[in-house]
C-alpha cells in the first residue's frame, strides 16, 4: 500500500448563488481592485490516504466526495491527488 | 393517546421547548431519542428539532445525517408516519435526502432571527390539515444558513406535486421580496415529501404556541398533526 494526498476542492456550482463571494467582491471594490469582476469562495478539504495505485486511490475519493464531502445540489468538486513521499 | 419523539443530536438547542411544548402544553406523550438510537418503533411523530447539529460542520446538518438513527426515521417515513424537521431538523432532512434539495448561506450573510410570515399553500399534510390555503402564520426563524435552493427543474417538480407547504409572505399572505428573511427561492419555508408525511419548515412552531410568545400561530401546526393520529 503507498500513502498518496489529495486535494479536494468543492465550490458551489456557477449557478447558485453565493453572498460570501459578493461580499468579499464589494470589499475589494472599497480597497480600489477595481479590475476584480468576480469572487467565489469555496472550500479545500486536504486528506491522506492509503492505496494500491493512483487509479484506486481516485476511486475511494469519489465515492468520499459523493458520499459526504459535496452535496451534487449545490455543490461541484474536482480532485487532485499526488504520492506522498 | 399519540406518543412523540424529539430527536437530540450533539448541537441541538431547540430539543426541549419542543419536549415542552408537546408534554406540558399538549399534553401528550412524548420522549427524547439519542442520535444513537434506532429502536423508535413505539413513536408515532418523529420531531426533528433546531440547533446547530455538529456545528454545522462542512454543511449545516451534514453529519447528523449520518446519525444511526436517520435510517430508523426514514424507516418510519416510508411507513407513512408523520415526520417534522424544523430549521436544523429541516436541513437534516434534505442531508439525508429524506427531503430534496439543499440550504445555503443566507443572502444577508448575518444569522437571522426574527418573526416572519408563512402563508399556507399545502393544507393536505398531517401538519397542516387544520389550516386553511391561504392562511398567513407569525411564527419566528432563527438560521444562519437558512436559504433553501432547488434547481429550477426540480423546483417545477415541486410545485407540481404541491411539494411547497409554506411560503414566506407579508401579512396578506403575498410572496413579496420584503418578506424573504433569508433569499430562500421562490420564498419557500417548507416543503414536504410526496406522500405529504414528511414536512420540513424553517420556522420555529414552537417559540410560539404560548400566549407569553406573543403568537400562537405555531400551535396550530402541532394541534394539526395530534388530530391527525387520533383518526387510528
Amino acid at each position: 500500500m503507498k500513502q498518496f494526498k489529495a486535494k479536494v476542492e468543492v465550490k458551489l456550482k456557477s449557478v447558485v448563488l453565493d453572498p460570501q463571494g459578493k461580499a468579499v467582491l464589494s470589499a475589494l471594490h472599497n480597497l480600489g481592485f477595481d479590475d476584480v469582476t468576480d469572487t467565489r469562495i469555496g472550500k479545500l478539504i486536504e486528506l491522506k490516504i492509503k492505496g494500491e495505485s493512483m487509479e484506486n486511490v481516485h476511486e475511494q475519493i469519489e465515492q468520499v466526495c459523493k458520499k459526504l464531502l459535496t452535496n451534487p445540489v449545490i455543490e461541484d468538486y474536482s480532485i487532485n491527488i499526488e504520492e506522498a513521499s | 393517546m399519540s406518543s412523540f419523539g424529539v430527536v437530540v443530536f450533539p448541537g441541538s438547542n431547540c430539543d426541549h421547548d419542543c419536549y415542552h411544548m408537546i408534554r406540558d402544553h399538549f399534553s401528550q406523550p412524548c420522549r427524547f431519542v439519542w442520535h444513537e438510537e434506532t429502536e423508535i418503533d413505539d413513536i408515532d411523530c418523529i420531531v426533528l428539532p433546531g440547533g446547530f447539529s455538529y456545528g454545522d460542520y462542512l454543511r449545516t446538518g451534514c453529519i447528523a445525517s449520518f446519525s444511526p438513527v436517520i435510517e430508523s426515521v426514514r424507516t418510519h417515513a416510508e411507513k407513512g408516519k408523520p415526520v417534522i424537521g424544523i430549521c436544523n431538523g429541516f436541513q437534516i432532512l434534505v442531508e439525508s435526502k429524506i427531503l430534496p434539495g439543499a440550504f445555503i448561506r443566507n443572502s444577508t450573510l448575518t444569522f437571522v432571527c426574527k418573526w416572519t410570515n408563512v402563508v399556507v399553500e399545502n393544507n393536505n399534510t398531517p401538519f397542516t390539515r387544520g389550516l386553511e390555503l391561504g392562511d398567513v402564520l407569525r411564527i419566528p426563524v432563527a438560521n444562519g444558513e437558512g436559504s433553501y435552493y432547488l434547481d429550477e427543474e426540480h423546483l417545477a417538480d415541486m410545485k407540481e406535486r404541491s411539494g411547497v407547504v409554506l411560503y414566506y409572505s407579508d401579512t396578506h399572505g403575498n410572496k413579496t421580496p420584503e418578506s424573504n428573511p433569508n433569499g430562500s427561492i421562490e420564498n419557500i419555508a417548507g416543503i414536504c415529501n410526496d406522500r405529504g408525511n414528511v414536512v420540513g419548515i424553517m420556522p420555529h412552531p414552537e417559540r410560539s404556541y404560548d400566549t407569553i410568545q406573543s403568537s400562537t400561530d405555531g400551535e396550530r401546526i402541532f394541534s394539526s398533526v395530534i388530530s391527525w393520529m387520533q383518526q387510528f
